[in-house]
């Protein structure tokens, strides 16, 4: 059974359809990307999937349960986490509180627990924080741990969101254009990682322009235009098609 | 267009920054008359902040920029773009739902002359994806197809500098080479070039000249090609 799987599915806006018979499974533990031109549909899919949309048709299964147009909450609690291509993080909290919050709604957190204080909540909260610090640290925000969210570079929101969505520890991670506005460096840095990711066994689905990423990190690559999947299969397959050459590559 | 050698655009020591927080510590760089130049950079290093900062959005703290030999640091925007310098912000900077035209005609705002329909004219025909779009929304539009029209709007002022932050934020990898190749004619027909811009190697090879900036100070600085084979600037900010 796929992690995830997404049949036939399908979302229209006024006047285009946006996500057209859509079929797609990710196996647990597989590295897959979406790449396609620009207005191919690869956002679309990620929002229908986490509950940002609602489908018009179709289906979404998670672990074999069908989460079609479940709120995102429900999804988030479930083990599938994303980033977004405009970056959210909250602009007035700092840096390192960006990441806590993100941990706040998979935690039990009762309200005796918190009252009391419990050892095993002051640890949670070590730990958390703990683990926020070296999110930082790997995407090279560490001294700016303590800033206002809001007076980063767009670049360094963008690593910052990155972060927030490996906070939950999620089972599946839908990564949306990660490299946009990224340094190179920092990018074969966040390369690295998301490998590391792919070693413990994290499932991951990402959309991306930057094909030195997507080429070299992909066990599997499917290839939207218009809305519909065009192409499917390891990178160096999907690198000689013709249809994909024409559609997205150019020259 | 051949750079012909006298600066444009000149830095000393600038000094920039948000609140309590100093962005640029003192950056020094020219532009010459006809070039295209890239500056590259970590994130946070302060790219954005520089073009800001000549462009009159964010108040030079210490320090001189001179535009065709004249003083124009903290002046306001209007009156910077008003001596020729055009700014393309990062990200989506259009009014989505205003067609292709009227956003053309937004961007000759400033003027009161009578050549505006010509120039606007020959603004379609030089980039025709946006001919095809003319009545089209703005917002409409694929994310590449908006960052030309985000740069032909700046163009109806004919700005003798042009400065584009990330041009090719988000594109796809045929649309980064239709705005890479506009940015080339742009700089063909004349208008001296300035970006900022992560795409470092795709950028530099374009590029006459390079800066690269760290911790919001000028650290490096050669022709495209110097900087593309510089061992230490390949390893720290074109990812090895």
């Amino acid at each position: 059974m796929a992690l995830l799987e997404i049949r036939g599915l399908v979302k229209r806006f006024i006047g285009v359809t946006a996500v057209d018979r859509v079929d797609l499974a990710v196996e647990r533990g597989e590295l897959v990307s979406l790449i396609g031109p620009n207005g191919s549909g690869k956002t679309t899919l990620f929002n229908c999937v986490t509950g940002y949309v609602a489908a018009d048709g179709g289906q979404v299964l998670f672990r074999g349960r069908d989460l079609t147009n479940a709120p995102c909450h429900r999804v988030a609690r479930l083990g599938i986490a994303r980033t977004f291509q405009q970056v959210s993080v909250f602009p007035r909290l700092s840096a390192l509180d960006n990441l806590l919050v993100f941990l706040q709604q998979h935690q039990e957190e009762r309200l005796l627990a918190r009252l009391l204080r419990t050892r095993r909540l002051r640890r949670l909260e070590v730990d958390a924080i703990e683990r926020a610090r070296g999110l930082l640290e790997l995407v090279g925000l560490a001294h700016r741990a303590d800033a206002a969210a809001g007076s980063l570079s767009y670049g360094q929101r963008k690593l910052l969101a990155f972060a927030a969505a490996l906070m939950s520890d999620p089972e599946l991670l839908l990564l949306d254009e990660p490299a946009a506005a990224v340094n190179p460096t920092m990018i074969n840095q966040m390369k690295q990682h998301i490998l590391a990711l792919h070693r413990q066994g994290k499932t991951v689905l990402l959309v991306e322009h930057n094909m030195e990423v997507v080429m070299d990190i992909s066990q599997r690559i499917v290839v939207l235009d218009h809305g519909q999947k065009i192409a499917e299969g390891p990178p160096e397959a999907i690198r000689r098609d013709a249809r994909v050459v024409e559609a997205y590559f150019g020259r | 267009m051949a750079a012909d050698g006298g600066a444009l655009l000149e830095l000393r020591g600038v000094v920039a920054g948000y609140d309590e927080i100093e962005v640029l510590r003192g950056v020094s760089l020219a532009v010459r008359t006809g070039e295209i130049v890239c500056i590259i950079g970590a994130n946070g290093a302060g790219k954005s902040t520089l073009l800001r900062t000549v462009f009159g959005m964010v108040p030079a703290r210490a320090g001189t920029i001179r535009f065709a030999g004249e003083e124009i640091a903290n002046r306001l925007p209007t009156e910077v773009l008003k001596r020729g310098v055009g700014y393309v912000p990062q990200g989506r900077c259009n009014f989505p739902a205003m067609s292709v035209e009227e956003n053309l005609e937004m961007g000759a705002y400033l003027r009161r002359d009578a050549a505006v329909p010509r120039d606007i004219a020959a603004s379609l025909e030089r980039f025709p994806v946006l001919a095809a779009k003319r009545r089209d929304l703005a917002g409409t539009l694929s994310g590449g197809q908006q960052q030309i029209l985000e740069m032909a709007i700046a163009l109806l002022l004919h700005p003798r500098l042009l400065m584009v932050d990330e041009p090719s934020l988000g594109l796809d990898p045929r649309m980064v080479e239709i705005v890479f190749d506009a940015l080339l004619a742009i700089n063909r027909d004349g208008t001296t070039i300035l970006m900022v811009e992560q795409n470092a190697k795709k950028a530099l090879s374009v590029s006459h000249r390079g800066f690269v900036l760290e911790l919001g100070r000028n650290r490096f600085e050669g022709t495209g090609r110097e900087l593309l084979e510089n061992a230490d600037v390949r390893l720290h900010y074109l990812g090895g």
